[in-house]
């Protein structure tokens, strides 16, 4: 049982992964982010079978965290696009300076 | 015989310094009243600099607070005096006042010495102080800057007083610089002009290379004998220092060159001729009377030292005499009749300088007694002429030189008063009997010839020579001065003639009565030998040797040391014979010269400066042009410690540290210029990365 | 005044006082309005000057070398504590900062026009700084005041500075924290070697004094605070961040710069680097090296002075001529020469202070500070140049000022032991002379020729107001130095001792032996608080 779960996990979080390294669509990008984070709640939950409720009560830290993320991601995500037009990643390349 | 109680003698220098306050409080006052002035005058475009009149009080005030605390303190100086006379004082009173600084490895008090020494000088200073803050109150009544002028001079007899009551170095030290301060603001009194501000400059920054050797000596003295005050320090150095030993002879140079700086010795004596800028009332009393003697009075305060180290008091004599002899030359051929003048003085501190270092410490105060009364009066005498050929030259608006003597001529007639007065002041720095120089300088130069300190007997013998060339030069110099300006028929022009006169009688009277010190002075010290012989009045004149006996409590240790090792003085001249006959052949030589330099100035046909040129022949030219010393010392000194401090801004501060600083801020820029070209901008590029190096972590953690 | 002194208890809050009093004034000014702020900022800073004064009849000179001591835990696990006490030395900094700051602020009324809250702000802040670092008795607390100060003095030049405002800002920020750095890095080194002693862990200065360290040890780390005082101070070579931080920072900034911030380096080499490190102190390498640097910086900076030709410029690198005085007679090791030093530091924090502030209204009024653009000023504005003549005399050191009795000293006390050096420091009196009157003379003397200086107003009554007690104490310090002179003397005479006998004789080494009593009292709250 725990070993599907992982494998399902893990198959999710590398889908996220990729998706966050390929794709050129910010919104895609902030939902493969998601998939990525909600792999990760996966084995959290998984795994507190075994070894106890803290990872069950990690995946409500990190459901919280990432729905505070949300807000926020998609705030910047939408003044980008006022700003640019665009919500394409590749014309984004403020961090240089 | 009663013992001395000195009477207040703080006292006597804070009256000064109180007319200091008050002076300077209605100085502040008028100031800001002409600035305001000129700044409305200048919102109006008017172009009206100094030249507005204050209020009546405003010249009223300071004419009376100036003259009157100098007076005061004269007269609490003669109390005092009396007081000391009657007592028969042998150590000297010394007067505490309170703890200046003490800072546990060195304790200096605020006290003040009265002693013979200190006496003599303090009557000079407010003595002839007085009669040149009265002169003033004449010469300068038309100046704006009238209660400015009265606050520096207080100021300056404040100091003055310090110096030489102060009881010990460091406390002297504190006149020494503060009078130096005093005479750098009266050189540059009239500050607008730049000439006279440099003056001013120059002569704080050549006095203070004199200071410096002071200070040195100080450090020196507090190492070697552990104080600093004049009692520990004669108390201690006969023991303490070895006779003719190197630390006596260290001690005694650097205050020499203290003593060089301040009384205007070779080779500091640039900046006298050039204080001159200053008003003429200040040249008098600073430049001639007090300031520039406090070189002597340091000799002669330190005497036990100066007579512990026989070569720093040869030094002191072969400098004197060399000064002594090269600024007789340059008074020779100059015109600004106070240039002479201020040669003359350089000169004749030579002289001074030239008897202390042949251990004739009396003869050396004596004849400072004595040039404050005559080289006072000889300029208070060129101020009366200057000031009478200003307002001449003033009133028919001629931009001529009012101090240049080839303006001049046949003042006799407009100014009696000023003509006799400098007349005898003439004879008198000329050493002609009776007159107040015959007496002191007689004796300065017997002793050169006479003393054989520690095995100098050749050297003093060259001295004594140069000492009698140098005294005839004094004597042509000083009758041209009174040829070209009193003689011959008058230059100024026709109309300008009508407006010379003479001067008022707040001026004449201290001219008058400098004029009887200078007769009489030479009274104070008649010499023994001289007493029953025809140049004492056959015994008649009544204070034979006064002044030796009263400064002996005070030169006494000195003496003893001088004897004991160096042997005495001889008792004939060089060339033998015995004082009276060298002071018959003085005399009598003293009045050929006068006779024949009156004779052939005379005769040579004077033009006004604007018609005459520059001095023909290699001599006269040299004389003329000083002998090109400021030049040297321009090129020498001045001009390389420009080019060192620029080479230091330039090319040290800011190309060889400031530009390795900055190399070393490039370095890290380049490295970080090196670093940002990884840097794309892409959250995608970065999280590529960041992915690839969690797989190479985790790949690194499996294998 | 002892008496009204103890009435209020004066001796337990003092200190605590003169160090928050001004924050909580920074945080007044921030709550204030713009127009207003100038104001609370200047009453602050009177207000704590007023409170420091009693520190000069609340210390006895002849009771223990630490005073008003108090000591309570920080971080208890670190052995940091919050403890506070002054000597003498300290006292005469304490009161010196307290005098310049609300000066520097009412010169700055005119200045400063822009964002006034925050300027204010941040100079009261900087007034906690430097007070706590003059106070501070543990060597964590004094690091953490000593960098505290960097950051306002780098707002202070950057923002409200002249043109190359921030690249002065940066310089003076990057050469003094690198130099502060080393010196963490020493203090970390020497708070683990006194651990490794045995005892318990402690930043207090006097369980630091006497750890034993070889000499090797003793001369790395004295390399380490030597480096960042020495900037501070600064000595030459280090010194070219001060006069560019001079000119572009505002007139309040060069004063407490000047005035102040520069002592800070002098005090360390007092407090921290000769009792820490007596060994390396006196090593003759070392004195060698900072006599030679000392009397370089005094010859070498009065002739880069000479030939500025910006009044500031100077004014600044006359600065690093007389901390060369202060260097020398520090390191010559004699009590005199110590004495020297402190007479050179308060007198330069006087005199220098009054010419920034002068040379501050020059520029208010000119709006230039070349001293080509100047002349015969002292015919429009007699009381400014009054006071500038007294000011510059001072900073010359002519008899009957302070600054006479500074350098008089510290020469003094370097001939007793290095003459020759000596000798060549006191030539610095004729180089002093040499840069400053042409200064003087150029600037209020020759011919007022040009129509701008024909406006130039007088003294203002505030500004009058802010340069009376600078003039007066130059005067008065020169006249009787003495009450100040032996309030020091217990604090350098201890000093000595203990450096001249490689710290092992006078009351330092008592101290750090735990004999003294201020010691067992200021301990005692530390002890109750580890008990659990």
């Amino acid at each position: 049982m725990l070993t599907e779960a992982l494998v399902l996990s893990a198959i999710l979080f590398v889908i996220g992964t990729f998706g966050v390294l390929v794709r050129r669509n910010a919104i895609i990008v902030f939902l493969c982010i998601e998939l990525q984070v909600n792999a990760v709640n996966v084995s959290f939950v998984a795994l507190s079978r075994y070894l106890g409720i803290d990872g069950q009560l990690f995946v409500f830290f990190v459901m919280t965290v990432a729905a505070a993320e949300n807000a926020v991601g998609l705030a910047i995500i939408i003044s980008i696009f006022r700003h640019y037009q665009t919500v394409d990643v590749d014309n984004f390349n403020l961090l240089k300076w | 015989m009663t013992e001395f109680h000195p009477l207040l003698p703080g006292l006597i220098p804070l009256l000064p310094l109180l007319g200091f306050l008050g002076n300077g409080m209605l100085a502040l006052v008028a100031g800001v009243r002409g600035a305001a002035e000129l700044r409305a005058g200048a919102g109006a475009g008017k172009e009206k600099l100094g030249e507005l009149a204050p209020p009546p009080w405003m010249r009223g005030l300071p004419s009376w607070i100036g003259p009157g605390a100098i007076g005061a303190a004269f007269l609490l100086t003669l109390m005092n005096f009396v007081g000391m006379a009657r007592s028969g004082l042998e150590a000297p009173a010394i007067v505490r006042y309170w703890d200046w600084i003490s800072t546990g490895g060195i304790r200096i008090e605020a006290a003040l010495q009265l002693d013979q020494l200190s006496m003599i000088m303090m009557l000079v200073i407010t003595g002839v102080g007085l009669l040149i803050h009265v002169f003033s109150v004449g010469y300068m009544r038309e100046d704006p800057g009238y209660a400015r002028y009265f606050a520096y001079l207080n100021l300056f007899v404040f100091f003055m007083l310090v110096l030489v009551m102060g009881a010990s170095f460091p406390l002297m030290f504190v006149g020494w610089e503060g009078v130096g301060l005093c005479s750098y603001l009266l050189i540059g009194f009239w500050f607008e002009d730049r000439e006279k501000a440099d003056a001013g400059k120059k002569a704080f920054i050549v006095n203070r290379i004199g200071d410096f050797g002071f200070l040195v000596a100080i450090f020196l003295l507090f190492t070697s004998l552990g104080a600093v005050d004049y009692a520990g320090v004669f108390g201690a150095a006969p023991e303490l220092l070895a006779y003719g030993g190197s630390t006596a002879t260290a001690i005694t140079l650097f205050l020499l060159i203290g003593a060089a700086g301040k009384s205007a010795q070779i080779p500091l004596y640039v900046w006298l001729p050039d204080a001159m800028a200053g008003p003429t009332p200040v040249s008098a009393l600073i430049h001639a009377a007090t300031m520039v003697t406090a070189g002597v009075y340091l000799v002669v305060r330190a005497s036990v030292l100066f007579a512990l180290a026989p070569a720093g008091s040869a030094t002191v004599a072969a400098i004197g005499a060399a000064t002594a002899l090269f600024a007789a030359t340059i008074a020779l051929q100059q015109y600004d009749i106070k240039k002479v003048l201020a040669y003359s003085t350089v000169s004749q501190l030579g002289f001074m300088f030239m008897g202390v270092g042949a251990g004739a410490y009396v003869a050396g105060v004596f004849h400072l007694v004595t040039h404050a009364f005559f080289k006072g009066l000889l300029f208070l005498g060129a101020g009366a002429v200057i000031h009478s050929m200003h307002h001449a030259l003033h009133a028919t608006h001629k931009d001529w030189d009012a101090q240049d003597m080839r303006n001049m001529g046949g003042l006799r007639h407009k100014m009696p008063v000023t003509w006799v007065t400098m007349g005898i002041a003439t004879l008198a720095i000329a050493g002609i009997w009776p007159f107040a120089g015959f007496f002191s300088k007689d004796e300065i130069v017997w002793y050169a010839g006479a003393a054989r300190t520690g095995g100098y007997g050749a050297l003093f013998t060259a001295l004594w020579g140069v000492a009698l060339v140098a005294a005839v030069l004094t004597a042509i110099y000083m009758t041209r001065l009174m040829v070209m300006t009193f003689y011959g028929s008058n230059r100024t022009g026709e109309r300008e003639a009508e407006h010379l006169h003479e001067a008022p009688l707040v001026m004449t009277i201290p001219l008058s009565i400098l004029a009887v010190l200078s007769l009489f002075g030479g009274w104070l010290n008649v010499p023994a030998s001289l007493q029953e012989s025809v140049f004492g009045g056959f015994g008649l004149l009544p204070m034979s040797d006064w002044l030796e006996r009263w400064l002996e409590p005070v030169t006494e240790l000195a003496q003893e040391i001088h004897l004991s090792h160096a042997g005495g003085y001889a008792t004939a001249s060089p060339l033998g014979g015995g004082a009276v006959l060298w002071a018959g052949i003085a005399t009598g030589v003293a009045l050929v010269t006068v006779g024949l330099t009156f004779r052939s100035v005379s005769k040579r046909g004077i033009r006004p400066a604007s018609e005459s040129g520059a001095p023909v022949g290699v001599v006269r030219g040299l004389l003329y042009h000083k002998w090109y010393v400021d030049e040297l010392y321009d090129r020498v000194f001045v001009r390389p410690l420009l080019g060192a401090s620029r080479i230091a801004w330039r090319w040290v501060d800011q190309i060889l540290i400031d530009g390795s600083v900055n190399a070393v801020g490039s370095v890290f820029k380049a490295l970080g210029w090196f670093g940002s070209l990884f840097q794309t901008g892409q959250v995608t590029t970065y999280a590529f990365v960041l992915t690839l190096g969690a797989l190479a972590v985790l790949g690194a953690l499996l294998l | 005044m002892t008496a009204l002194l103890d009435a209020v208890g004066y001796d337990a809050w003092a200190l605590h006082a003169l160090v928050w009093v001004p924050v909580l004034g920074a945080i007044a000014v921030v709550l204030s309005s713009e127009e207003r702020s100038k104001n609370v900022a200047f009453w602050c800073s009177a207000g704590v000057f007023v409170l420091s004064l009693g520190l000069w009849w609340a210390f006895d000179s002849a009771g223990p070398l630490f005073q008003l001591a108090t000591r309570t835990v920080w971080i208890a696990p670190w052995g940091v504590s919050y403890a506070l006490g002054i000597d003498g030395i300290s006292l005469m900094m304490v009161l010196l900062t307290t005098l310049t700051l609300p000066l520097a602020i009412l010169g700055s009324f005119q200045y400063i026009r822009e964002r006034r809250r925050a300027f204010y702000a941040l100079m009261l802040l900087l007034e906690t700084a430097i007070v706590g670092v003059f106070v501070a008795m543990d060597l964590f607390l004094f690091y953490v005041f000593f960098e505290l100060t960097l950051i306002p003095m780098y707002f202070i030049v950057g923002v409200w500075g002249g043109e190359r405002r921030i690249y002065a800002a940066v310089k003076f920020f990057l050469f003094t924290a690198l130099g502060s750095l080393l010196m963490l890095v020493g203090i970390l080194y020497l708070y683990f070697r006194a651990r490794a002693g045995g005892g318990a862990p402690s930043f207090y200065i006097l369980d630091l004094l006497g750890t034993p360290l070889t000499i090797a040890e003793q001369l790395w780390l004295f390399a380490a605070f030597a480096l960042a005082f020495a900037i501070k101070v600064p000595i030459f070579p280090l010194h070219t961040w001060l006069p560019d931080a001079h000119v572009e920072a505002p007139t309040p900034g060069s004063v407490v710069l000047a005035a102040v911030l520069l002592k800070m380096g002098t005090y360390g080499f007092l407090r921290f680097v000769l009792p820490f490190f007596p060994e390396a102190a006196s090593h003759p390498t070392v004195v060698a090296w900072m006599l030679a640097l000392g009397v370089i910086g005094i010859v070498y900076a009065a002739w880069v002075a000479a030939v500025q030709p910006d009044a500031k410029k100077l004014v600044a690198y006359s600065s690093v001529a007389h901390m060369g005085f202060v260097v020398i007679g520090t390191f010559a090791l004699t009590v005199n020469g110590l004495q020297g030093g402190l007479m050179v530091m308060l007198s330069h924090g006087l005199s220098t202070g009054a010419l920034f502030l002068l040379i501050g209204m020059l520029y208010e009024r000119r709006h230039t500070r070349l001293i080509s653009d100047f002349g015969g000023l002292a015919r429009v504005a007699p009381l400014l140049a009054t006071a500038f003549v007294v000011a510059a005399l001072t900073s010359i050191g002519v008899p009957g000022t302070s600054g006479f009795i500074g350098e008089f000293l510290s020469i003094l006390g370097t001939f007793e032991r290095y003459p020759v050096t000596a000798v060549v420091a006191t030539s610095g009196v004729i180089f002093a002379a040499y840069y400053m009157l042409p200064m003087v003379q150029r600037i209020f003397f020759n011919r007022l020729d040009r129509a701008e200086n024909q406006r130039v107003n007088d003294l203002s009554g505030r500004e009058a107001v802010i340069l009376a007690p600078l003039v007066a104490l130059m005067i008065i310090l020169g006249a009787y130095p003495t009450p100040v002179l032996s309030r020091m003397e217990p604090a350098v005479r201890a000093i000595v001792e203990y450096v001249g006998s490689d710290g092992e004789a006078g009351a330092l080494a008592e101290l750090a032996r735990g004999g003294a009593e201020v010691r067992a009292a200021a301990i005692a709250p530390i002890a109750r608080a580890r008990t659990p």
